[in-house]
């Protein structure tokens, strides 16, 4: 009998248990640390009104003063004035884009608002700097522009095991320099040895391609698109046919072993003339002083010393102009590899100036990001309509490319639209070439997602986010960013949206998800758990744009909720979401 | 036109093509089947044309398809059969193209120096190889840049099923990328507003107003992000009568059997139905072709798939006398090797492959190059440049191949490097 009642309470009990385990465990994932009486309702003063600039910390305020009076001469001597400042919350979401490829959660964002310090942007850029999501995503923005997007030949190159590599290196902030040195010189297996990844991901077609890593190296790290000099002498620039033969002679002994990558030390480096079709060994040689190359070491080695010997200003010049393009979506000089002959010492420019800084501090990138972000230029407004002096006109670049396209236009009304403000948009471009306001750029594929992503939570998907999380994001990601379609190596090249990506934005299903009323949602929590109208709008409007909603948005939206009642709550927040999702702001760095 | 065809199937007293010419004369318009009504009424060889490209996705055993050796070392088991080309040969699992193969031409000889897919397919979708510099467009996407149709809202440059590298605009811009459709046949996603009409009306507004607040300092900059714009085309395409064109529901059930009940099948239908409604360049990808082993088994059970389709496809296309306005062109990225690996498949071969192209004007039942039956010779007969190819399909559309373009970095480029094959054009 007392067994029969034992089973009985067991059958019983135990899916009581059960269901009990899953009730507290939902309702602990549920629980949000966000006290929504705590966020600001709409109307209050914007943070940052009337405070004074903050000092830069006092190890890099130097290096941001000298910046800062690079800039305000500049601006002093063509009669520009600079933008007002931005919000804080505004420079928050570049820095978390930039860094983390993503925007800042609420979490975060009543986190950071909490904190009363003055310097409060470079406390934040630090916390951001020691963050794991840094190493992870810069990591993957630098393999990008090392070896460019391609997935190479799949078993000598391992682009996950470079991701890694490099995501290490960022993590203990080595040097710079030596890096990129293991990076041109290393050997061994590329598993065992991933900096060996970088040569191996120019083989094809089961050989090492020289050329294809003279000019890759010779861009990522030097700043000169010398390619065109692998087939004729370079038709704008001094370069010859002659010199890349010798750079790509540098690699000319490096072969592909069964114990990797290795340096074979008699092989000589042949080339066919194109035309005469007679080969020829051509000796490695560098193509301005000769005297940086070391007498000994392997080729390689040599060129790795040459690249990064420290008078070869080139090399930090190159560095900061890619560093200042990933940080403010567009590079100092644009193409962000293809960089004028540095200047003579009387005329050196922030290039020059970041660079000297960079070299004399160990080739230290978590600095140098640290100085761009606490830097003037980077905490300006990007409202930029206030050109006081005459168009200057736009970069040759630029027009070519708008001759290129003005016949891509499908629908002639864009072409009107375009010509019409031709001279304004070149009014606006001078504007941001003169950095005198923040620039507008679009965000990457996975920049975008990674946003719709955040913006659907209210906690910091991160490290300790639950593991359901992070797999989704995985997922997600990756479907979304092969439908949005990757911008390629490219990345720091203006390009405008497709029809494809806005239809994906206006009726996907993970646009669809990030905003729908179910429970774990933002949208839900805020619709449920926001109390007044204005805290929920405001909560929608950080969330998802990081900023408060200005008087007019607020009008219009309250009108909303209060004609929806507290039953068409959920949908008016949903529509409002998605509306912020598709509107221009959220799509664009700015 | 003969009476009965090659089959011995009788044609029709009165063909389709009739009986819409008459209609249209008529301005009995509106009896014609639901489509754009102007390019219905245009036929025949005065109609803008259009590129439908078939990607036999991981290079296509040449062996196997269009230039088999029956009875050779190399040829493998692989049989031939007759085609309505007289003396010419393909692979016997093609008895429908077999048929059609007089309207075609076939090329033997072309040679490529990639051996990569990703590389390989670069090549042979833009007639350019790899440049670390920059990207090329493909094919489709300088016809789309060069002979825009502006009555179009739905895209006019289409990629049809799973390609891993779908055709894109380069260097000429993103928007004539190739707009994507996995799933012929069935709802294109991303199309339908997942709200009802008042919802969405309402969402539309509320972005206006959202993006004005964000306009405020930065009317010049917003205005060049196209944003606007791309959402206002996004919406009118999704509210327009041309998406009919995406769907085959309206198509006799004979004809969806004809073309087959595959994925590729769909595809190309759904491609006959967009060059009808004016779409420039459309390119249906068929997968499966990478036998590195297995290679005969692979290569049968995808010929049960292109065979109805492509077959169909050029019946339809000239039953509804688009032929003339319609290069079809069938190719992959290389061909496989005569040597038979002991996993019983072939290998990369881009030394020496075939492609099948005709339709749009250009010249039928010819046979350029060849290959060594005894696989001993490595480079074929009569080598065809893949630039050289390109260039003869832009002639016959009517643009300049030579005609350079100068690129964002300031390079010039032509459309195509090579020079027309004057055998092959009218």
């Amino acid at each position: 009998m007392a067994t029969r009642r034992f089973s009985r309470l067991k059958s019983l009990g135990l899916p009581l248990v059960v269901v009990l385990a899953v009730c507290t465990l939902v309702a602990w994932a549920a629980h949000s640390p966000v006290d929504w009486r705590q966020v600001r309702p709409a109307g209050s003063a914007r943070t940052t009104d009337f405070r004074s600039p903050s000092q830069p910390p006092a190890e890099i305020a130097d290096a941001v003063h000298a910046v800062d009076g690079y800039f305000e001469s500049t601006w002093k001597e063509s009669g520009r004035k600079p933008a007002p400042s931005a919000d804080e919350l505004q420079v928050l979401r570049r820095l978390t884009l930039a860094l983390c490829g993503t925007i800042p959660s609420l979490e975060e964002i009543r986190i950071f608002e909490s904190n009363p310090a003055p310097d409060r942007l470079d406390q934040w850029t630090n916390r951001l700097l020691a963050d794991s999501r840094f190493a992870d995503y810069f990591a993957e923005r630098l393999a990008r522009s090392f070896v460019g997007n391609e997935m190479g030949q799949v078993v000598v190159f391992r682009r996950d095991r470079f991701s890694d590599w490099l995501r290490q290196q960022l993590t203990k902030n080595a040097p710079y320099d030596e890096t990129v040195r293991q990076m041109i010189s290393g050997t061994g297996l590329w598993t065992d040895h991933p900096a060996t990844n970088y040569v191996t991901a120019a083989i094809a077609n089961g050989e090492l391609d020289e050329n294809k890593l003279a000019g890759r190296t010779v861009r990522a790290f030097l700043g000169q698109r010398i390619d065109c000099a692998q087939c004729h002498d370079h038709p704008f620039a001094e370069w010859k046919q002659q010199q890349f033969q010798g750079l790509a002679s540098m690699f000319g002994q490096a072969t592909n072993s069964l114990v990797g990558i290795e340096d074979r030390p008699r092989r000589d480096y042949v080339v066919e003339d194109r035309k005469t079709l007679k080969k020829h060994v051509v000796e490695p040689a560098v193509p301005f002083h000769s005297e940086w190359l070391p007498g000994t070491g392997t080729r390689r080695e040599r060129l790795a010393a040459w690249i990064t010997h420290p008078d070869n200003r080139r090399f930090e010049r190159a560095t900061v102009n890619r560093i200042w393009g990933l940080m403010f979506g567009k590079a100092f000089h644009s193409p962000v590899d293809d960089l004028p002959d540095p200047p003579s010492a009387a005329d050196r420019d922030l290039l020059d100036l970041l660079g000297a800084d960079f070299r004399a501090h160990n080739c230290d990138l978590r600095r140098l990001i640290r100085v761009i972000a606490a830097s003037r230029p980077y905490r300006l407004d990007s409202i930029g309509e206030e050109a006081s002096v005459a168009a200057k006109a736009p970069a040759a670049t630029k027009s070519a490319h708008s001759q290129s396209t003005d016949a891509a236009d499908w629908n002639k009304s864009t072409e009107k639209a375009a010509s019409a403000s031709a001279a304004d948009s070149a009014d606006a471009a001078s504007a941001a070439d003169a950095w005198t306001s923040f620039p507008m750029t679009r965000l990457r594929p996975e920049q975008l997602i990674g946003a719709m992503l955040q913006a659907r939570w209210v906690r910091t998907i991160d490290q300790n986010s639950h593991l359901f999380v992070r797999a989704t994001r995985f997922f997600q990601e990756n479907d979304f960013v092969k439908e949005y379609g990757d911008l390629g190596e490219n990345e720091l090249d203006e390009r405008t949206g497709t029809i494809s990506q806005a239809l994906l934005r206006m009726n996907g299903k993970i646009a669809a998800d990030a905003l729908k009323a179910d429970p774990l949602n933002a949208s839900a929590r805020l619709s449920t758990f926001a109390g007044s109208d204005a805290s929920c709008l405001d909560g929608c409007y950080l969330v998802v744009l990081s900023r408060r909603p200005t008087p007019a948005e607020s009008e219009y939206f309250l009108h909303q909720f209060a004609d929806a009642g507290p039953k068409g709550r959920s949908q008016v927040v949903e529509d409002i979401f998605w509306s912020l999702f598709n509107s221009p702001e959220f799509s664009w760095n700015h | 036109m003969a009476d009965r065809n090659v089959l011995g199937n009788a044609t029709p007293a009165v063909s389709r093509r009739d009986v819409l010419r008459a209609a249209g004369a008529l301005g009995l318009s509106f009896l014609l089947p639901p489509l754009e009504a102007r390019a219905a009424n245009e036929r025949g060889g005065r109609r803008q044309k259009s590129l439908v490209t078939i990607w036999l996705e991981g290079g296509a055993s040449q062996l196997e398809t269009w230039d088999p050796h029956p009875g050779t070392k190399i040829g493998g088991p692989t049989k031939a059969i007759a085609t309505s080309i007289a003396g010419v040969q393909i692979a016997d699992t093609f008895p429908a193209i077999a048929a059609e193969l007089s309207t075609l031409s076939v090329v033997r000889s072309l040679v490529s120096k990639e051996g990569d897919h990703e590389r390989g397919s670069y090549f042979l979708k833009t007639g350019y190889r790899p440049d670390p510099t920059l990207r090329h467009p493909s094919l489709g996407a300088i016809l789309v840049n060069q002979l825009p149709n502006s009555s179009l809202v739905i895209p006019q440059h289409v990629a049809i099923g799973s390609s891993q590298w779908p055709p894109r605009g380069g260097f000429l811009g993103d928007q004539l990328d190739a707009f994507r459709v996995y799933d012929p046949g069935r709802d294109v996603p991303n199309l339908k507003a997942p709200v009802d009409v008042a919802r969405q009306t309402r969402r539309v507004s509320n972005l206006e107003v959202v993006s004005k607040a964000f306009e405020q300092g930065r009317r010049m900059q917003v205005e060049k992000t196209l944003h606007q714009h791309t959402i206002e085309r996004a919406l009118e395409m999704m509210s327009s009568d041309q998406l009919r064109a995406f769907q085959i529901e309206g198509e006799s059930r004979k004809l969806r059997d004809a073309y087959g009940e595959s994925n590729f099948g769909r595809g190309c239908l759904v491609a006959r139905r967009l060059v009808e409604a004016g779409v420039r360049a459309v390119e249906i990808t068929l997968s499966g072709f990478d036998t590195h082993a297995n290679n005969f088994n692979g290569h049968r059970d995808n010929a049960r798939v292109l065979d109805p389709a492509l077959a169909t496809l050029v019946r339809d296309l000239r039953e509804r006398d688009l032929w003339q306005s319609t290069v079809v062109l069938v190719i992959g990225e290389f061909g496989r090797s005569p040597a038979i690996n002991p996993l019983d498949g072939r290998d990369h071969w881009p030394s020496g492959f075939s492609c099948v192209v005709g339709g749009g004007g250009l010249k039928s039942g010819l046979v350029i190059g060849a290959t060594d039956p005894e696989g001993r010779e490595k480079n074929p007969k009569d080598p065809v440049e893949v630039a050289d190819l390109f260039a003869t399909i832009f002639k016959t559309f009517g643009v300049d191949g030579a005609h350079e373009v100068i690129t964002p970095i300031g390079r010039p480029m032509a459309f195509s490097s090579g020079k027309p094959i004057a055998r092959l054009l009218a």
